[in-house]
């Protein structure tokens, strides 16, 4: 296996002088190539802010980060799908950007949405779709990048739990056949355990890792599970008592 | 591109006389979980939930088309009441089956169609015109930040100047000429689309950006993909706007310069003023009115159709 997101000894800094915040202290974590790593934290632990570095929206204030010149794609909470192109148009849309005929480029879509499930959509308007076909459009399109890496920044955060239930399942699916490496944010404890290889646990103001579990029940794993619950209250005592560390 | 491999099936095998048996099926077939594709599927039949019936075409145009047509009954009823109270003398005041004769016999006449003709080239090509100087203007300040803090608020108070005010100086410039109509008329339109533009592109959101960005969208490529289709409503108001504030600068324009051998709507309704001729006046008030109405309608139908294409309104 190989390391595919080096994280080292990172630290992010917004403005400077006394109203200087620090978003992420001293954070060092690796990815393996193939892993499903979730992190977790409260408010203010800066878990976007560590998706948005390791996605090169943002830089770094000091420390190193090494995605090896990889492709990384992001995924919101919101689809943030393109209005003014069909679902098939949205996911073409990166392969367009990389120079891929218009015939290839019809076949490759049809062949993603038919992995995220949504065969007999290419045509519709992302605005004719409910939510959780919209993150699924958002995931074929992220998959179109052809990134090494998929950031995801709480995208099923907004759904209701049905959905997301099954949208688990769907990610777990098209994570293993398509021999994804993902980077999962989420402030969900169950989510993070249902998904995770690891589940790596930030403090907040300023960020910082407290503990990295490895989650070690086996595959295909229910969110309502014996296992995952029980994980689950052991990960979510150590998160409150770092909320309540910020009482005073 | 890679040529796909050629498969060799058991059955191609036994057609061409060779041994089925030394042609296995792909071992890398995968089981289908159909359980979960029934799940996901039916949740997204669930979410998506039955079509709304819309109804007829021709009760869905009556239904748009009645209020209409009872405010056109409405003013006209007042209209008709005024003119028997004797408010003012009916050679001032006509009545309106009287406007109706005089607009009726108006628009069979060629002259008149001549007049709309030379109205309509004006008012189309300075609404181009100050499309095509709006736009210019509205990308550049866009772009670069300095000249935004230089002239961004000129823009918004250009916006507000009556457009008549501008005619002194034009006619000062350009004499009693065509030019002097169309500087006024881009005057009052480019800045509405230069704002619609502006504000369109200030509004992209975020998030849309940022996807943009991990795409690796950059540059010209940015603009084509994202920010220029994400600033399209925003445009085609910019449009509408500008539109209706061409059309007014251009009959202030066609009432104030006199283009000497042009016979174009202002002139003759001035003409008609000039004979003391009120049906004749209201007559041409009721045409502009209508050619105004007719073009915005044509706006908002563009602007409807886009609005349902992004989802921004209810079906």
């Amino acid at each position: 296996m190989s390391t595919v997101v080096r994280i080292d000894d990172v630290s992010k800094q917004y403005g400077s002088g006394s109203n200087a915040l620090l978003a992420l202290d001293h954070i060092s974590l690796d990815v393996e190539q193939g892993e499903f790593v979730c992190l977790l934290g409260a408010s203010g632990c800066g878990k976007s802010t560590l998706l948005s570095l390791v996605a090169g929206l943002d830089k770094i204030s000091s420390g190193t980060l090494d995605i090896g010149g990889r492709h990384v794609a992001l995924m919101f909470q919101e689809a943030a799908l393109f209005p003014w192109l069909s679902v098939a148009g949205n996911v073409e849309l990166p392969l367009r950007l990389q120079g891929i005929g218009r015939a290839e480029r019809k076949k490759r879509a049809l062949e993603l949405l038919d992995i995220v499930r949504l065969n007999g959509f290419a045509d519709k308007r992302p605005h004719e779709l409910s939510g959780g076909m919209r993150q699924r459009v958002a995931l074929a399109r992220a998959l179109a990048q052809n990134a090494d890496v998929l950031l995801m920044d709480e995208p099923f955060g907004a759904l209701d739990a049905m959905t997301r239930d099954i949208l688990h399942d769907e990610l777990e699916r098209i994570w293993r056949e398509q021999e994804l490496t993902v980077l999962f944010v989420t402030h969900n404890v169950r989510e993070a355990v249902r998904l995770g290889d690891r589940v790596v646990l930030l403090s907040s103001r300023p960020g910082r890792v407290i503990e990295d579990f490895k989650i070690g029940h086996p595959r295909p794993r229910r969110i309502d599970s014996p296992e995952v619950s029980g994980q689950a209250a052991e990960i979510t005592d150590r998160l409150r008592a770092e909320v309540a560390r910020h009482a005073s | 591109m890679p040529a796909e491999p050629t498969k060799t099936t058991a059955t191609r095998a036994a057609i061409q006389g060779l041994d089925p048996g030394a042609f296995p099926p792909p071992a890398d077939l995968k089981p289908v979980d159909l359980a979960a594709a029934d799940r996901v599927s039916g949740l997204d039949a669930l979410e998506l939930g039955p079509k709304k019936e819309k109804g007829r075409l021709g009760l869905r145009i009556w239904n748009s088309t009645w209020p209409k047509l009872l405010a056109i009954a409405i003013v006209i009823a007042i209209w008709q009441v005024t003119v028997l109270s004797e408010w003012k003398p009916i050679y001032v005041l006509p009545a309106p089956l009287d406007v109706f004769t005089v607009l009726k016999d108006l628009i069979t006449t060629a002259d008149f169609w001549n007049g709309v003709r030379l109205t309509m080239t004006r008012a189309i090509t300075g609404f181009f015109l100050a499309v095509l100087i709006g736009t210019i203007i509205g990308a550049a300040v866009s772009r670069f930040a300095p000249l935004r803090a230089a002239i961004g608020s000129l823009i918004t108070g250009l916006q507000t100047m009556p457009s008549i005010m501008w005619f002194p100086l034009a006619i000062l410039l350009f004499q009693l000429g065509e030019s002097a109509i169309m500087f006024v008329v881009v005057l009052g339109a480019a800045p509405s689309v230069a704002n619609g533009l502006i504000s369109g592109i200030d509004y992209v959101p975020r998030t849309w950006l940022r996807v943009g960005q991990v795409m690796g969208m950059k540059g010209f490529a940015q603009y084509r993909h994202l920010i220029l289709p994400a600033s399209l409503p925003s445009f085609v108001s910019g449009l509408k706007q500008g539109w209706a504030f061409s059309w007014r600068s251009l009959m202030a324009g066609e009432l104030l310069v006199i283009v000497p051998g042009t016979v174009s709507v202002g002139v003759r309704m001035q003409n008609a003023r000039d004979l003391s001729d009120s049906a004749l006046v209201i007559s041409y008030i009721i045409v502009v009115l209508v050619i105004g109405i007719l073009i915005d309608q044509l706006f908002n139908f563009a602007d409807g159709k886009l609005r349902k294409r992004w989802g921004l309104t209810e079906p």
